[in-house]
């Protein structure tokens, strides 16, 4: 039977397990709205900028590790997604953007609202597709799903001119995949493998180095009987937090420019340094040549071209970082080691003593709240189990340092890309992938701003989101390198905010405010009761600093402490 | 000078994978002294050689790069195997009177066509390596050149001879 093109696209989409799209229309995406009220297995939430679709989707994709989808129109519905699509790419998340565009017969005639969003997005999607024939739409949609989501995942777009969306043909949906040009290497060589284990065998002071890789290929628990089984410190990036359980002996805490004293000298002066799913940021390693000089490094990674690319590692491992770990293990099972309590003490002990020498910490204020302790009470009163977003900047930090993460998935953050207005809207994804769970956005008073019209959204959804915003009057980040590094001329940072208690009550959800050290637990335990969206505007100190800090281009080693 | 390199790139013969070659030379900073396209035997698959310059872990970069671009069928550095190159220019000398004995002769000797004639010019076509044609084109400068049109690098793995 013939079917519309906006029909077949509804009908890949029910294929590929979509559930939820968030989106927004447009005139070019007007049959595919249309179709959407004969297909009620799929629910449409209707953001209020489509930035936001894209960063909902993020966030519903991180939490319910299935790809997330947006859904807008041509031209500025489709520019606006931009940044969204760039922060997925940074991070590998697994994200279909789905774009109108104008009719085929008007392509490169500078229609209205037609946009090249093929040519801007190249650089920023794992990949994307225009679709000039409905007879290709069931087979591009399904690559797309595929590639989105296999190897190391990443955001693909897929162009819909609306002639396509409106032309009609007999479909043929794909079984099956075969793209001769992709095949991500998921197992790895066994004999690279065993070389990796021989040298962490033979470790004094071997640490852990992990990364978003271990969330992307639910590694967590194979990185957990390694990490126990030999008894290997473990660090990770603000993208791995949650990979290993924060309140865990061998765990660390963060490590890089704001990582912990410890996790930054452990890395400094460790003899083997296990990489897993990481891939050596300039904001993890600090000055490069200087980083972990000691260490022989063993890198696991899917993607070839993140090995060697900054640092060049002795034992490369190209594949699944949950393969290898597994590999690992059960080289392990099979072996008698020797008192590995005993082998490890030594070094155990040293990172025990930096532990306790430079433990995260901040001095408490009587009569000013201390932002670092609202994230400390969350943490407490949520007894650890929240969905937690952020936005970016100070909050984002203390976020990462102050919530002790158990799970993975656990934590959305715009980590390569740090997009301010990211943690709100993502909140708003994983609500919906999640909605029982507790999720809240961690955000400044600038941040917030930038998509602060999401309110309406969940409101009108019924999705009860908490927003926690450290409220310094400042663009905190900017502002802490201006008092470092620029003697205190606080350019451009200082900034007004509107009254959040009257904007959540006028957009329908509801204010809370504390101003006073003592009132944070009990507008957090408030906040945590009410069945709705809450804004909870902490004042907090203005010009508290995130500690530790490596200044960039200098050696981890080299912090400011708290 | 960094080492220059010349890669063999097979891509999906659709609209928009040049760009997708090209723009991440471009976004990551690599360079390119040449690029030449066509469709081979498959006409679904296009075969790109690029001319690049840089040190090992750039060049390591640039492969992985390229391989990971999805329609990017299978990348070569003919660099490290044993290879042939050949370039094509073609150039529009000034010959007049006293020079135009002269130019046929360089014409000649680097086997060169003269694929065009006007009462004061020659329009040559040579053909060889990169050095060939640096070569040619030195000697011809001397005469005065009125236009150059040149192609990138193409090449092609030698056969094994056992
Ligand atoms: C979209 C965007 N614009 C600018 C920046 C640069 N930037 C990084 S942190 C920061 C300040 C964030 O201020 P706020 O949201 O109030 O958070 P705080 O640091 O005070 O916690 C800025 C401007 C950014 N990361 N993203």
């Amino acid at each position: 039977m013939k079917l519309t093109g906006a029909k077949i696209l509804l009908e890949c989409l029910k294929r590929e397990g979509v559930k939820h799209i968030f989106g927004y229309p447009g005139g070019v995406v007007l049959d595919i709205y249309d179709e959407l009220t004969r297909c009620p297995e799929i629910r449409h939430i209707l953001v209020r900028h489509e930035q936001a679709a894209a960063h909902a989707a993020d966030g519903y994709a991180r939490a319910s590790a299935k790809v997330g989808v947006a859904l807008v129109t041509s031209g500025p519905g489709a520019t606006n997604t931009v940044t969204g699509i760039a922060s997925a790419y940074m991070d590998s998340i697994p994200i279909v953007v789905l774009t109108g565009q104008v009719p085929t017969a008007l392509i490169g005639n500078d229609a209205f609202q037609e946009v090249d969003i093929v040519g801007i997005t190249r650089p920023c999607t794992k990949h994307n597709y225009l679709v000039k024939d409905v007879r290709q739409l069931a087979q591009t949609i399904h690559e797309a799903f595929h590639i989105a989501r296999s190897g190391r995942p990443g955001p693909v777009l897929v162009d819909l001119p609306k002639d396509v969306i409106q032309a009609s043909t007999v479909p043929k949906f794909p079984e099956s995949i075969k793209i001769r040009s992709y095949n991500p290497t998921y197992h790895c060589n066994p004999r690279q493998v065993k070389r990796a284990l021989d040298l962490i065998l033979a470790a004094k002071k071997p640490v852990l180095y992990t990364g978003g890789g271990i969330i992307l290929s639910n590694a967590a628990e194979d990185l957990f009987q390694f990490a126990t089984s030999l008894q290997i410190p473990v660090t990770s990036t603000l993208m791995g937090l949650g990979g290993f359980p924060g309140d865990h002996p061998l765990w660390m805490g963060m490590l890089g420019m704001h990582g912990t004293y410890c996790a930054n000298m452990a890395v400094s002066q460790a003899d083997v340094l296990i990489a897993v799913g990481a891939r050596f940021d300039d904001r993890v390693t600090g000055k490069l040549s200087e980083f972990a000089p000691h260490a022989k490094t063993v890198h696991i990674d899917i993607d070839p071209s993140s090995i060697s690319k900054n640092v060049v590692v002795d034992i490369p491992i190209v594949g699944d970082c949950r393969d290898a770990l597994k590999q690992f293990n059960d080289l392990l099972a099979q072996m008698t080691l020797e008192d590995i309590a005993a082998i490890r003490s030594q070094w155990l002990a040293t990172i025990r003593d930096w532990q306790e020498k430079h433990p995260l910490t901040y001095t408490w204020s009587d009569t000013t709240i201390k932002p670092q302790y609202v994230v400390e009470k969350l943490w407490e009163l949520t007894q650890g189990e929240a969905y937690i977003t952020t936005e970016v900047g100070q909050n984002q930090m203390w976020a990462a340092q102050f919530y002790k993460f158990k799970r993975p998935r656990q934590l959305m953050t715009s980590g390569g890309l740090g997009v301010m207005g990211y943690g709100f809207p993502a909140a708003m994804g994983v609500q919906v992938a999640k909605p029982d769970a507790t999720v809240i956005d961690i955000a400044g008073d600038g941040s917030i701003q930038m998509n602060i019209q999401e309110m309406i959204t969940v409101v009108e959804n019924d999705l009860p989101v908490k927003v926690a915003i450290l409220n310094n009057s400042f663009l905190g980040m900017v502002r802490q390198w201006q008092q470092l590094f620029y003697e205190r001329r606080y350019s451009a940072t200082p900034l007004k905010a509107p009254d959040f208690v009257k904007l959540a009550e006028a957009y329908g959800a509801v204010g809370l405010r504390a101003t006073k050290p003592e009132e944070v637990e009990p507008v957090i335990k408030e906040a945590l009761h009410t069945p709705k969206p809450v804004i909870m505007d902490f004042r907090v100190e203005p010009e508290e600093c995130v500690l530790p800090m490596v200044p960039a281009g200098k050696p981890m080693h080299e912090m400011l402490l708290a | 000078m960094e080492p220059r390199h010349t890669i063999s790139v097979w891509v999906d013969n659709i609209p928009g994978v040049l760009s997708r070659v090209t723009g991440l030379f471009s976004g990551r900073g690599f360079n390119i002294e040449s690029l030449c396209v066509a469709e081979t035997m498959d006409p679904e698959v296009s075969r790109i050689t690029l001319v690049t310059t840089g040190d090992e872990q750039i060049i390591e970069q640039v492969i992985k790069q390229l391989r990971k671009l999805i329609n990017v069928i299978k990348v070569v550095d003919l660099t490290t195997v044993e290879h042939v190159e050949r370039e094509m220019a073609l150039v529009k000398v000034k010959a007049e009177d006293r020079s135009r004995a002269e130019v046929l002769r360089i014409a000649d000797i680097f086997r060169c066509r003269v694929v065009d004639v006007s009462p004061n010019s020659y329009t040559l076509e040579i053909t060889g390596n990169h050095e060939k044609i640096k070569a040619v084109l030195d000697l011809l400068k001397v005469h005065g050149i009125h236009e150059v049109v040149r192609t990138g690098t193409l090449a092609i793995q030698r056969s094994k001879k056992d």
